[in-house]
């Protein structure tokens, strides 16, 4: 049996007084999507940013592919890793983040050829092909030379996810990727996210957008206060909620 | 209910063509300041005293050029080593490691606190307090060793001006680093980027749009602050040729004053020119604004739709 992609053993985050997680233990497997989604301030963006050690775990295990994530484990005690080696394990973890976070001095395609480059030393000219083969998948064949300002959000958005897949990883994690976008340019995003979710991608995706959950995901997992209260397969979650804070929440938003 | 909304009318509606708005007291202010300016010229051009043909007679005196070579060089070296060292006191005072942040703060905290004359005239002071420096082994073998009995004064002035200025540099270069979005450093790091890479890769180029008019302003500072090694004492600068050593020699202090300063401002013109062209390098992507390349391709888009 191989390792799932992501698996959390009762995963506590506290910033000083402030206890953010509450211990969270979940497991994604290969080429599963699980969709995250709870009100503001429930933790679950923090969970996704632990998973690729952008937030230190404050108590709890987290693995990403069967490695612990941010330390080495010898002897029954942790030791802090390397910088190098925990850039190391983000390059095998794509993220993408509700502000876009494209390099506004590089063009589309500098900004997808900027990490294959530097970080994974990949030759230029198979980086350039690559990154125009990435705009294509992407619907943004003929925005190469475009600087981000120049793009609209939906095709910012686009090229953020094509950036973090330039570097071919194994996990993508989606920090509400259309909070920030029009209503009118949220579906060519998600529809991006789809396909990737088709082509077999493991993805955990921070959302708000039930529709996506209910046709995407694989799971759905409901967090508040910094626990997980209810999870299961989305349809099954989102129309027939079994906790009270679920139903609450989902009359809201749906 | 929706209605239907109008088709466009076929013919498109005419071009405006307003009155501009008339700005009569501009033309009075700029016409007073005109005769006023043009007074002063007067004055100045018809007033014995200001001595024009030594100013004639010395503006491309040999001396006169050397010195503003030499004033240059030395902007131009001390700038050089005052960049360099004053990025790596911002990374070092912005790093997560804390010997470099109060190293960085020591430093500036001695050059920033103390006049820039007084430094110049301790470095001049230096080959009379370190007779010889050595570097090496403690107890072991000498490796360098470098005699400072006949010092050379340009390198000490260089230094002295380099190390004050890298101290106001790095606050300058800090500055510009936190002006860049912390979701910056985010994608960076997210993709694998060390803390060396997105500091070099990401935060610095786009600090740069923040750092570069201030530098310029200190390059332009820094042109006349030359004019202080005097205190080293070195005295090949332009400030000493054309007051300490011509005006002092021929009794004309003011048209060599007048060179001097002409001089100054033709260097300041030039500077101000290069200074113009790196903050246009520095500013792409920096606006939505198309080029104009950009905008004929889109024009050209815009009437393939019309006209199928």
């Amino acid at each position: 049996m191989t390792a799932p992609m992501v698996k959390a053993e009762s995963v506590c985050k506290d910033f000083g007084a402030l206890k953010v997680l509450k211990g969270i233990t979940l497991e994604v497997e290969k080429g599963q999507v699980l969709v995250l989604v709870g009100p503001s301030g429930s933790g679950k963006s923090t969970f996704l940013r632990c998973i690729n050690h952008l937030e230190t775990v404050t108590a709890g295990r987290l693995y990403v592919d069967g490695e612990l994530v941010g330390y080495h484990e010898r002897g029954g005690k942790l030791h802090e890793m390397k910088p190098k080696d925990v850039a190391k394990q983000r390059r095998e973890v794509g993220m993408v983040f509700q502000h876009f976070n494209l390099f506004p001095h590089r063009t589309a395609l500098e900004n997808i050829i900027e990490a294959p480059l530097h970080v994974k030393k990949v030759k230029k000219d198979e980086a350039i092909e690559r990154g125009r083969d990435l705009l294509k998948q992407v619907g943004l064949a003929d925005k190469a030379d475009a600087y981000p300002a120049q793009l609209s959000g939906g095709q910012q958005q686009r090229v953020a996810i094509a950036r973090a897949l330039a570097m071919n990883p194994k996990l993508m994690l989606f920090d509400e990727p259309t909070s920030a976008l029009d209503p009118e340019l949220v579906g060519e995003v998600l529809g991006v996210m789809k396909k990737l979710a088709e082509e077999g991608m493991t993805m955990v995706v921070v959302t708000h957008e039930m529709g996506f959950a209910r046709e995407v995901a694989n799971e759905l997992v409901f967090m508040d206060g910094g626990v997980v209260v209810e999870r299961g397969a989305p349809r099954e979650v989102l129309s027939n909620p079994s906790h009270e804070r679920t139903k609450a929440f989902l009359s809201k938003v749906l | 209910m929706a209605t239907d909304v109008d088709t466009p009318p076929s013919t498109a509606p005419e071009a405006i063509d307003a009155v501009p708005l008339r700005h009569p007291w501009r033309w009075v202010a700029a016409v007073v300041i005109v005769i006023l300016v043009g007074l002063f010229i007067y004055g100045a051009a018809t007033n014995p005293l200001y001595r024009w043909p030594v100013f004639a007679k010395y503006f491309f005196n040999e001396r006169i050029l050397t010195g503003v070579g030499i004033t240059l060089m030395l902007t131009v070296t001390s700038m050089v080593i005052a960049i360099i060292l004053g990025v790596i006191l911002a990374v070092m005072r912005l790093s997560p490691n804390p010997v470099f942040t109060s190293v960085a703060w020591v430093y500036l905290w001695i050059f920033r606190g103390t006049p820039i004359y007084v430094q110049l005239a301790f470095w001049g002071l230096i080959p009379t307090i370190y007779r010889n420096i050595q570097l090496g082994v403690p107890f072991g073998p000498r490796l360098l060793e470098i005699q400072l009995t006949d010092p050379n004064y340009f390198i000490l002035a260089m230094l002295g001006l380099a190390l004050n200025e890298a101290a106001y540099m790095a606050e300058i270069i800090r500055a510009g680093i936190s002006s860049v979005p912390e979701g910056q450093t985010e994608a960076s790091t997210a993709l694998g980027m060390s803390w060396g890479m997105t500091m070099r890769r990401t935060v610095l180029p786009q600090a740069m749009r923040v750092i570069i008019p201030p530098t310029g302003n200190e390059v332009i500072s820094m042109l006349k602050t030359t004019s202080l090694v005097t205190a080293v004492p070195y005295s090949f600068d332009l400030y000493s040729i054309a007051m300490r050593e011509i005006a002092a020699r021929e009794f004309e202090p003011v048209p060599l004053a007048l060179v001097a300063a002409a001089w100054y401002l033709v260097v300041t013109s030039i500077l101000m020119v290069g200074q113009y062209y790196l903050e246009r390098y520095y500013s792409r992507g920096a606006s939505r604004k198309l080029t104009s390349k950009q905008l004929e391709a889109l024009a050209k888009a815009q009437m393939g739709e019309a006209h199928p």
